[in-house]
């Protein structure tokens, strides 16, 4: 699990040697420099033969699969057919039995694990403002200062800066939705994973809530794995989408329309058409 | 002045000559009978004067809303019944007191300063027995709910302990210390452990499992894990394990100060029986209950304070 403080505790050493050098005496005086905004690159994906089984239950029967780093990635498939089971892996939630996952660079070297996810219920903490809330992204230890600067930045991000104070229990699912991916992101993860984070929400939120992903996605140019039952929004949001079936990729399919993508393109629709029938079975 | 002045001496005279009984008889129906010339003229008045402020000014009552006093109507009422009870001498002086002998003997130790030590010795009692016992409780439970090899080493060692009421073990704990400070500590301390040790330890085991894995995702230490998670996950079972235990503190309390102390409002209490002054057996018993309350109050303020996330707890 270390491995996955990396990347948040190298960019608070970068700050504290630099508030060391300017303050050297740690009193309450606030570093006038900005807090280092680190090229935080992508990271992409490589599995080989990845395998997962609970006891006799092979759920996932070995993956080969290629992320470049920044690409959006949608993976659907029928209920239980290993689609959380994955992305688990992916986050280092749960070891896999068999084969091996790499994060790696542009280049194609391997990288450390950067990765960050967001699941369909938003688990925030009851007992913490949003602010709170998103600064637990950063891990341990950091300063209250730069977690509440950073925690300001990423919620203006996700549009929620008038939150920041409020309890979770007073927002809307929508909203709580946004914290939990202002948490996720605040410490720019190389990797975001996605587990039908859309999933509870109504039907306009969650367009709004895609309009949202996507202009984060850009902006800040994480590489992002989407799981989701529903085939359209796989469509709008992905560069390319996989079918899962049985624990096996069954399609891999890329999706060339440039963004903002408009509900209804009809090139869409088609793509559409070609993921149901694989996912029903229909070939 | 002068008043103040006569009240005092005859408190003075009346402490310097408490320890013989001889004197307090002849002291005592003195000082009852004023209480009865004050007593059987007060209260008609008092409560005419009631029913006059209800009657006289409609409208000020109107502002205060029915909630605010409709649960003062019941106690005050009875107080009422029972002053004139007594002052008609339907209820004998050695039953039962009248309500203005209760609030004399209340006014005649607080200005002895009597009152306040015993309040101050009995407290501090309850806390260093709620501090000790709360503290072991407490501990049990998170360690309990966290530790599996914790659990199954302690828990049902701990439930068998909990089945046994700390009372029935006086007379062991007489034997063990005998009548002093460590018997009262031991004894409060074992009521409220258990009360508190069950409530963590099914706060912490009732916490959200997701909002723990969250936690590890995000590269939370155990300690932090803890701070962040878990305690504030397990709290509001803690309160309830509190307030639980506040009341079984007080009771261990009274129980054990009536046994054997030479201080404390038990002790009070227990002398003043020995002397038939049933007026200040009272007074104990309004002063538990108004600790009693009291200790409830803060609870619930605590509680008010550091649940104010929990949307029961917001305005
Ligand atoms: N912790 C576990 N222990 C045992 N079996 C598990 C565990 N987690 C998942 N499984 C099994 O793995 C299979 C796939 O589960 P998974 O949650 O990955 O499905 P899914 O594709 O995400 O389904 P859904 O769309 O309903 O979320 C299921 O048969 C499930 O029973
Ligand atoms: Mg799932």
């Amino acid at each position: 699990m270390s491995s996955y403080l990396l990347p948040s505790a190298m960019v608070w050493d970068a700050f504290e040697l630099q508030e060391r050098a300017y303050f050297p005496d740690g009193t309450e005086v606030r570093p006038s420099a900005e807090p280092p905004v680190l090229p935080k690159a992508p990271a992409g994906l490589r599995l080989r033969g990845v395998e997962k089984a609970f006891g006799d239950n092979r759920v996932l029967r070995g993956i080969d699969l290629d992320v470049p780093a920044g690409q959006f990635v949608a993976i659907v498939g029928k209920s239980g057919c290993g689609k959380s089971t994955l992305l688990r892996l992916l986050v280092g939630l749960d070891e896999p039995t068999g084969g091996e996952i790499d994060f790696i660079d542009d280049g194609g070297d391997r990288v450390a694990p950067d990765a960050r996810i967001v699941f369909q219920e938003p688990r925030l903490l009851p007992w913490f403002s949003v602010a709170d809330n998103v600064a637990v992204g950063l891990g341990d230890g950091v300063p209250k200062a730069y977690a509440r600067r950073e925690a300001e930045l990423v919620l203006e991000e996700v549009q929620l800066s008038e939150k920041a104070k409020e309890w979770p229990a007073k927002l809307s699912g929508g909203q709580r939705q946004r914290v939990a991916l202002a948490r996720a992101l605040v410490s720019r993860p190389g990797l975001l994973a996605l587990d039908e984070p859309l999933g509870a929400l109504d039907a306009l939120t969650r367009i709004s809530m895609q309009q949202l992903l996507t202009r984060v996605w850009r902006e800040l140019g994480f590489t992002a794995v989407l799981v989701t039952h529903d085939v359209t929004e796989a469509v709008h949001l992905a560069d390319r989408v996989i079918v899962l079936d049985e624990g096996e990729i069954k399609l891999d399919l890329a999706v060339p329309q440039a963004h903002p993508r408009r509900h209804g393109d009809p090139e869409l629709a088609l793509l559409e058409g070609q993921l149901l029938a694989a996912i029903l079975g229909e070939s | 002045m002068t008043t103040i002045d006569t009240f005092s001496d005859g408190r003075k005279l009346r402490r310097a000559t408490s320890g013989t009984p001889r004197t307090l008889t002849e002291d005592r129906p003195q000082e009852k009978s004023k209480d009865w010339a004050q007593a059987s003229q007060n209260p008609p008045k008092g409560a005419a004067d009631g029913v006059q402020a209800k009657g006289g000014k409609p409208s000020g009552l109107r502002t205060i809303s029915r909630a605010a006093w409709l649960p003062y109507l019941v106690p005050v009422a009875l107080v009422i019944v029972w002053q004139t009870l007594s002052s008609l001498g339907v209820i004998s002086d050695r039953i039962m007191p009248a309500p203005v002998a209760v609030v004399a003997a209340f006014w005649e130790r607080l200005l002895s300063g009597e009152l306040v030590r015993d309040i101050a010795v009995s407290g501090a009692r309850a806390l260093s027995g709620l501090l000790i016992g709360g503290s072991i409780g407490f501990l049990l439970g998170i360690a309990n709910g966290v530790s599996k090899l914790s659990e199954q080493l302690t828990d049902t060692t701990l439930q068998m302990l909990r089945t046994i009421p700390h009372l029935a073990m006086i007379p062991l704990v007489i034997l063990w210390f005998g009548i002093g400070e460590e018997a009262k500590l031991f004894l409060t301390s074992l009521g409220v452990l258990f009360p508190i040790y069950l409530n963590t330890y099914h706060g912490v085991k009732n916490v959200d499992r997701d909002l723990v894995e969250m936690g590890r995702i995000y590269g939370m230490s155990s300690w932090s894990l803890f701070r962040k998670v878990i305690f504030p996950g397990a709290l509001p079972s803690i309160f309830v394990g509190l307030r639980y235990a506040l009341g079984i503190m007080w009771l261990t309390l009274i129980v054990s100060e009536s046994i054997a102390a030479n201080s404390g409002i038990g002790y009070m209490a227990n002398t003043a029986r020995e002397f038939m002054m049933t007026d200040v057996v009272v007074l104990a018993l309004v002063i538990y209950a108004v600790l009693g309350k009291l200790a409830d109050v803060v609870a619930r303020a605590l509680e008010r304070w550091a649940l104010s996330w929990n949307a029961a707890y917001q305005v």
